[in-house]
């Protein structure tokens, strides 16, 4: 099949970006998003060029490396589905494909399709862990989970950190991803006596960074990989709200 | 206090402060609403009620809190739009949605310009009438009110304003509790529809009037 690309390239941080269009006439339906640019790459490495940077490690979908705006959604069209994982067979023979980086003032673009996430690296730091002793682990059945806690935990455990929340939403703001940390670790006992502590320093690393606000729209959920549900975000509100009127 | 001061710095802060200062603007509407449809009443009754309550002292404090609301809902509307505009600072080339923002959503900042427009124009019209202009000076308000929607540009610019209010409510109330992390699978669609309703509800019966006014005008 044959791709008409269209792809941001940026050769630094500070330096101009523009489109440059390829011409993909070798594209193979089964072939992954990324293996396309692989293609790409060695064609334009063979012809002395600068390959397009873009990130991947894992390509199966669970390492959050990967990403980029696909015919202007995050990771494409396709839902719950990671840059790496979507093929080609979702596209028509001939279809011209912008590939744009993410855009945000927290995410600066470093090279062509690379962006720096290290906001969401600082909005970790800032709470986004469970303080415990090192030792022998505890014997499990003494710390009783509700199922129903630890399957929404589990769910919002499935964040990988993709920034597609923050590319897709029309704020740039991170509060699914916040949300979904948050999550994870208020329902679980683990996590829970710093549950208060953790929504506030997160929320104040994230304004921090230069995200935008939520303006409860949606569209990050819609644009997940994860499927990571908006309903996150209300408990973030509810977990910082708690821990500004109570601390 | 400096806890609060804290809290409304914040992005989250300012958006319960918008979010509260929103649903005591809704719950305003409800009791503004009320007193309007005396003016289906008739002149006696709905000059009656607007007396009434003019010298109500509850009234004159609760008022001093809605022009505050109504201040700090725009304020704190302004510059979390700016500061989201901040946040992305290169525009995409291509933009597709995923498919769950509304118009109304996208276009909040928009209908809740021309509603706190309107908003001054409606005080100058009838707040100011009313209390200090011509109905203070012994004039009928019903007859301030039906000689200013006998107004075409008047009469439409209420009814637009009153659409772009549904539009708003359409986004806001539901976004509103959100933002104070009321959300449920159960009741969240409930909510919805409640948002809805006030929506379409509050800004038919608020238009109806103007229009009512001012065809009567022409007979």
């Amino acid at each position: 099949m044959t791709l008409h690309l269209e792809i941001w390239r940026q050769p630094g941080p500070e330096a101009g970006g523009g489109f440059v269009s390829y011409e993909m006439d070798d594209a193979v339906p089964d072939m992954s998003f990324l293996e396309l640019l692989d293609v790409l790459n060695e064609r334009l490495e063979r012809a002395g060029e600068e390959p397009v940077a873009f990130e991947h490690d894992c390509r199966e979908g669970i390492c959050g490396s990967c990403g980029f705006l696909i015919n202007g959604r995050a990771h494409g069209p396709l839902r719950g589905v990671t840059a790496c994982q979507l093929h080609l067979r979702h596209f028509e023979d001939g279809e011209r494909i912008v590939l744009e980086p993410w855009r945000a003032r927290a995410f600066p673009v470093v090279k062509d399709l690379v962006v720096d996430r290290s906001a969401f690296d600082r909005v970790i730091q800032a709470g986004g862990f469970v303080s415990v002793n090192t030792g022998s682990a505890p014997e499990a059945n003494a710390l009783p989970v509700p199922r129903a806690d630890s399957d929404r935990a589990m769910d919002a455990a499935a964040c990988i950190g993709c920034g597609a929340c923050v590319a897709s939403c029309k704020n740039a703001a991170a509060m699914l991803f916040a949300g979904a940390k948050v999550t994870q670790l208020a329902l679980l006992p683990q996590g829970a006596p710093e549950r208060r502590r953790r929504a506030a320093a997160m929320v104040e690393a994230m304004d921090a960074a230069g995200f935008g606000n939520c303006t409860n729209e949606r569209e990050c959920e819609g644009d997940c990989p994860k499927d990571i549900t908006f309903a996150n975000i209300a408990r973030l509100n509810r977990e910082y709200l708690a821990a500004k009127l109570t601390r | 206090m400096r806890w609060l001061l804290d809290l409304l710095s914040t992005s989250i802060g300012k958006k319960v402060l918008m979010a509260l200062t929103g649903l005591f603007l809704v719950l305003f509407l409800a009791v503004h609403l009320y007193g309007n449809l005396y003016l289906y009443a008739g002149e006696e009754a709905f000059n009656h009620h607007a007396e009434s309550i003019s010298g109500n002292a509850l009234i004159r404090i609760v008022e001093v809190v809605l022009f505050l609301s109504i201040i700090a809902h725009a304020v704190s509307g302004v510059q979390l739009t700016i500061r989201n505009r901040r946040a992305r600072p290169q525009r995409y080339r291509v933009k597709r949605r995923a498919g769950f923002s509304t118009l109304a959503s996208r276009s909040m900042i928009v209908s809740g310009s021309v509603v706190f427009i309107f908003i001054v124009i409606h005080l100058r019209n009838f707040f100011y009438e009313a209390r200090f202009g011509r109905a203070a000076a012994g004039e009928s308000l019903y007859r301030v009110v039906s000689e200013t929607f006998a107004l075409p540009g008047y009469a439409a610019l209420y009814v637009i304003a009153m659409v772009l209010l549904g539009v708003h409510l359409a986004h806001g109330f539901l976004s509103a509790l959100r933002t104070l992390g009321i959300e449920h699978q159960r009741y969240t669609p409930v909510l919805r529809g409640v948002g809805l309703l006030l929506a379409v509800g509050f800004a038919a019966a608020f238009a109806s009037m103007p229009i009512v006014f001012f065809v009567r005008s022409l007979a």
